[in-house]
């Protein structure tokens, strides 16, 4: 019977909802540097990761992390039935050559800095729709392979605003299985594209939060339910400036989520750490949720959390076409 | 879509607008100012006192004043070798990107940035990918002043 388990007007409610069983992050040295540097599986000591490229790098962070999240699961890499990946770069390259690398079935995808939501809800809806037992969901950012394909060379001095955000150099891969011990996916929102006309490519909080607010308002009605509900409600990477645009909308929306709203770009660095707005990136989303945020909800501290990862559509030659930066944000509910 | 709603989006646009604008950060003018004239000051301040030395030793104004072009070029593509520049400039802005030395940043960097690629695709192909726009202008200003001199003087 179609649309079985679809729920309003965008969200989907899994039957017997897929578990995460494991997960893995690993993070650049200024992430580690940061206020959750304890909370990561793995912390580079320098940006190439013995590499010779910023692109191979991010590639080989991606490969390790759906490897290390298998590992600590103590399976193979042949155990995953399919790998749902995604990153920033042109043509998914670090996806498609980590993917080459793993010679697994890969569904390569992308969602800008969505990604990592994304692929968890394609993995649950796989899995809880009886295709797949257990497959891996991974994303990946990195600081100067994104800096150079969408802003300036590395080492050119530009002078960033107040609304820059810094790309986290960070990867995160999660194990999703038909049955097992852990967190749950019980329910997600797929968003839809919104644009409200934002231009300047120093600011993606202003250009991905109406996304963002549209998705969570959409989730909350679709399932009846209110923001209270969940212990969490974490935005991917809005950063400072987005959140509080943000914050605002939800205000508009009826909904107060705080205090239980933050969001993945505002808490994974310290601010003295020169980020001005905050992180944003694949990676950074997907590392505050395989790093602190599912160990807070294995130990119990979180027991309902939403993730709306956020993304902004951003291309390069668009932008020099004169055309505005549409966002998109997924959202996700894990529950113990 | 119909114009009503046309309209609607627009109207929703603006409101959007003005929350970024009221929430939005600026930055601080001032501080960047200071930054920029210091800097940008100190460089020049810097050139003119290797000029002043040249001059002072017999050379003549424009030899010294390519010569200096040159150690200024020198010394930016140095500091960008090395990982300076680029912190000056966070910091300095236009203090550091106008002077000859910004230019020579610019340059650097992206040779820097697209060795990875090759000395022909990479190197060769965008070493001016942020400075071609002021060579390109550069160029077509200097034709046409150049023009305007040749009939002025006809």
């Amino acid at each position: 019977m179609p649309g079985f388990k679809k729920k309003g007007s965008q969200t989907v409610v899994f039957e017997k909802a897929p578990v995460i069983t494991s997960w893995a992050s690993i993070v650049g040295p200024k992430e580690g540097e940061g206020p959750w540097g304890q909370e990561f599986d793995s912390v580079l000591g320098d940006y190439l990761y013995g590499e010779d490229t910023w692109e191979k790098a991010e590639k080989k962070m991606l490969r390790e992390a759906v490897k290390l999240s298998l590992d600590k699961r103590n399976l193979q890499v042949d155990d995953a039935e399919i790998i749902l990946a995604g990153d920033l770069l042109n043509q998914t390259v670090s996806s498609n050559y980590a993917a080459r690398e793993l010679a697994r079935p890969f569904l390569g995808l992308y969602g800008a800095c969505s990604t990592m939501a994304e692929a968890l809800l394609v993995g649950a809806m796989l899995v809880d729709g009886n295709f797949f037992n257990r497959l891996v969901s991974a994303t990946c950012s990195h600081h100067y392979a994104a800096s150079r394909q969408y802003r300036f060379p590395t080492e050119q001095g530009t002078q960033p605003t107040p609304s820059t955000q810094w790309t986290a150099t960070a990867a995160g891969a999660v194990v999703l299985e038909w049955a097992g011990v852990g967190p749950r996916i019980t329910a997600g929102t797929i968003g839809k594209v919104i644009d409200m006309g934002q231009s300047d490519a120093a600011d993606m909080g202003s250009a991905m939060a109406p996304a963002a607010a549209d998705t969570l308002k959409t989730h909350l009605n679709d399932l009846e339910r209110l923001p209270d509900y969940y212990d969490l409600i974490i935005t991917g990477d809005l950063a400072r400036v987005g959140m509080a645009i943000a914050e605002q909308l939800f205000i508009r929306d009826g909904l107060s989520p705080k205090p239980n709203y933050s969001d993945c770009g505002v808490l994974l660095y310290d601010e003295k750490q020169d980020v001005d707005a905050g992180g944003c990136g694949c990676g950074c989303s997907a590392a505050m949720l395989c790093g602190p945020l599912l160990k807070k909800m294995q130990k119990g501290e979180i027991n309902k959390m939403l993730l709306v990862a956020t993304g902004a559509l951003m291309s390069p030659t668009m932008a020099f076409q004169g055309e505005s930066i549409p966002g998109i944000a997924h959202a996700i509910a894990i529950e113990n | 879509m119909n114009v009503d709603a046309k309209q609607m989006k627009k109207i929703e646009m603006q409101e959007y607008q003005n929350l970024v604008d009221q929430i939005k950060p600026k930055p601080d003018i001032l501080k960047n100012s200071v930054w920029a004239f210091m800097v940008g000051g100190l460089i020049c301040g810097f050139a003119q006192v290797l000029v002043n030395y040249l001059l002072s030793l017999g050379m003549s104004r424009t030899d010294a004043g390519s010569a200096v072009s040159c150690i200024m070029i020198f010394l930016a593509a140095f500091f960008t070798g090395i990982g300076v520049y680029d912190e000056l400039g966070k910091r300095a802005g236009a203090g550091s990107i106008v002077p000859i030395t910004g230019f020579a940043n610019a340059i650097v960097a992206s040779a820097m940035e697209f060795k990875r690629e090759g000395y022909i695709f990479g190197v060769g192909a965008r070493i001016f990918s942020v400075a071609g726009p002021t060579l390109v202008f550069g160029f077509a200003v200097a034709v046409v002043v150049g023009l305007i001199k040749v009939f002025l003087s006809s």
